[in-house]
């Protein structure tokens, strides 16, 4: 029987997933919005960052939202290393040279992974991976809830950086118009790297705050990533708030979809939605254009 | 007409191995090599001649398969009209996705974007539907006759395969010799300026995905009757998107060897690998991502265009005059 409180947990469970896809997608369509690149090694590294936070757990003992503050600067400095060092040389500043080194990349990685690892999937056990809260009408997961709030303050954190900081305006300076940028003087070759950076930092939060309650495989990134791909295009790429909505839209159409059709069916539903922006709406619903 | 010739040496060359080799680890190494040669010769078509980068052409090699083995299985078809609706299905599906990307006209990420979902959409349906087996998968039944399309020994499929490659490199011949492969290079090269001279940009590009689908469509039909199994993680997998690129960008982008020679290499260096260090999970695919990533910093125009560019370099150094007259006097 389809009851309004089933309903509305449904659509709170979805936008809490959604907030984490939204952080997956903050950081792609932070990439693209600069480099104009999809980046097609955003899933790897996002199994990659889920395989640290286990281990920083696993080894090290630290709870994984401590783990987040030693991660994403780790992450970060990957990031920018691999841009500087291997992305951008290797492509020749030819776009479809960097969608495939990225694919290149994303191949190696979950590869890397999957010779170390193994196809194991693995989860960690917490105190609080199934705490919920009670709110009268419905429970809610505590780690979900947090990972919800969290993911609003990294956002917040990187506006402010783009708003306030040198970098966030080089940064934002690269992004509108390269040329004039380089003959201000800015290094674009350091600000794409900078930027991949912090698009790989948004994704090593983002897998801090999903480790709890998600599960680690070589794999495990993907999932999230095809997802990302199609909040990146609904949000219009390069589109930050878009991200963000985009984000939630997707995790409670994902969420009602797989209450309404089953879960391999809700997937499809993401897929559709996808392909038809694609189509029809190429520039997202908040892209200024394409 | 050279390029004919050369085609032929190659293909006879292929064609002699089977009388020396009678292992048949090496014969089964081989005819998978030339299926992913195959693959990736339509991959070719419409990513190194049309210049479009399709992260999805799994939607392809997957449609070819399940037609062929949905056919058989379930309406008792004969395997090679199977084979041959496949290949016809496959194309119908290319001219869709085609249709429908260029009209839109997305462009790199957009297009490598939009192929990709529509593989992983093909995949997902097909892990449900019934008429696909599922999650369980398809199974063609054994019968080890030529008019079923199965043949007890290994070398008949490997003529099979070679002679469908030997097809994909004359179709690529032919699109380096004809006006329609000229228009299509010019589209790959500058659409908008290839578009002021009254080239149908939208209508090229799409003839060439329904050629490129179709031929990529082929090796999904031929995986179906070499292996008689097929299922969605298999027929619409990123495994044959990714090995379906990977073999022209490292043979040699938009040429008409590159498909095979990277295939070779590609499939040689990941057996190899193999044989080091036994079979572990993820080496060979690890090694494809390094060449992919080394093949596009040193070597952009692949393995065969880097030759080209060399006899080229050498020849302009040491100069054979002989070639230069030869394009006066033409």
């Amino acid at each position: 029987m389809l009851s309004p409180v089933i309903l509305i947990t449904a659509v709170l469970n979805g936008l809490m997933t959604g907030a984490v896809y939204a952080l997956v997608a903050l950081g792609l369509t932070l990439i693209y919005g600069v480099l104009h690149i999809i980046n097609f090694a955003h899933g790897a590294l996002l199994s990659a960052a889920l395989f640290a936070a286990f281990l920083a757990y696993q080894k090290l003992g630290l709870d994984p939202y401590v783990a987040a503050f030693l991660l994403a600067p780790c992450f970060f400095a990957l990031g920018y290393a691999l841009q500087r060092f291997v992305i951008g040389p290797a492509s020749h500043g030819d776009d479809r040279n960097m969608l495939l080194v990225t694919l290149g990349l994303a191949v190696l990685i979950e590869n890397a992974l999957l010779y170390e690892f193994r196809a194991d999937t693995r989860t960690i056990d917490l105190a609080y991976s199934f705490k919920t809260i009670n709110f009268g009408f419905t429970f809610l997961s505590v780690s979900r809830l947090i990972s919800f709030v969290a993911v609003f303050v990294v956002a917040l954190a990187l506006w402010l950086i783009m708003a306030l900081t040198d970098t966030g305006k080089a940064i934002r300076a690269v992004a509108r118009e390269k040329l004039g940028a380089e003959l201000a003087g800015i290094d674009v070759a350091h600000i794409y790297a900078m930027t991949f950076g912090l698009g790989t930092a948004c994704v090593a939060i983002a897998a801090c705050l999903l480790i709890p309650t998600y599960y680690v495989n070589p794999s495990a990134g993907n999932a999230f990533v095809l997802v990302a791909f199609t909040i990146v295009v609904l949000g219009g790429m390069g589109s930050v708030p878009g991200a963000l909505i985009g984000g939630l839209v997707i995790g409670v159409v994902e969420s009602l979809g797989g209450f309404f059709f089953g879960e391999s069916l809700g997937q499809v539903g993401i897929f559709l939605i996808f392909i038809a922006v694609l189509l029809f709406r190429p520039r997202g619903l908040f892209g200024a254009s394409a | 007409m050279r390029g004919v010739l050369a085609i032929a040496v190659v293909i006879a060359v292929l064609a002699v191995v089977p009388l020396l080799v009678h292992s048949n680890v090496v014969l089964n190494f081989l005819v998978v090599t030339l299926m992913i040669a195959l693959a990736g010769q339509g991959w070719n078509i419409i990513g190194g001649y049309g210049g479009q980068y399709s992260f999805g052409h799994a939607a392809f090699f997957g449609t070819g398969a399940y037609v062929t083995a949905i056919l058989q299985v379930h309406y008792g078809v004969n395997a090679w009209i199977g084979f041959l609706a496949g290949i016809v299905a496959g194309g119908a599906v290319g001219g869709i996705i085609g249709g429908l990307a260029f009209r839109a006209g997305l462009r790199s990420s957009y297009f490598a974007l939009v192929t990709l979902a529509f593989a992983e959409v093909l995949r997902i349906l097909a892990s449900v539907a019934p008429i696909t087996g599922a999650g369980v998968g398809l199974l063609v039944k054994l019968d080890l006759r030529a008019q079923s399309f199965q043949f007890q020994s290994r070398a008949v499929f490997y003529y099979v395969v070679l002679a469908l490659v030997a097809i994909g490199l004359l179709i690529a011949q032919w699109l380096e010799h004809s006006r329609f492969g000229t228009w299509l290079i010019a589209v790959r090269e500058n659409e908008d300026a290839a578009m002021a001279l009254g080239v149908d940009a939208t209508a090229v590009k799409l003839s060439a995905m329904v050629i490129s689908a179709a031929i990529t469509a082929a090796a999904g039909c031929f995986y179906v009757q070499y292996f008689l199994f097929i299922d969605s993680s298999i027929a619409y997998g990123t495994w044959i998107s990714i090995e379906a690129l990977l073999t022209p960008i490292i043979g040699g982008v938009g040429t008409v060897f590159g498909a095979l020679v990277g295939a070779l290499v590609v499939k040689s260096l990941g057996e190899g690998a193999k044989l080091v260090t036994g079979d572990v999970p993820g080496l060979d695919l690890m090694i494809y991502g390094v060449m992919l990533i080394l093949v596009i910093a040193f070597a952009p125009r692949g393995l065969v265009g880097t030759l080209t560019d060399l006899r080229a370099g050498l020849t302009r150094r040491f100069g054979f005059p002989r070639k230069t007259a030869e394009v006066v006097r033409g």
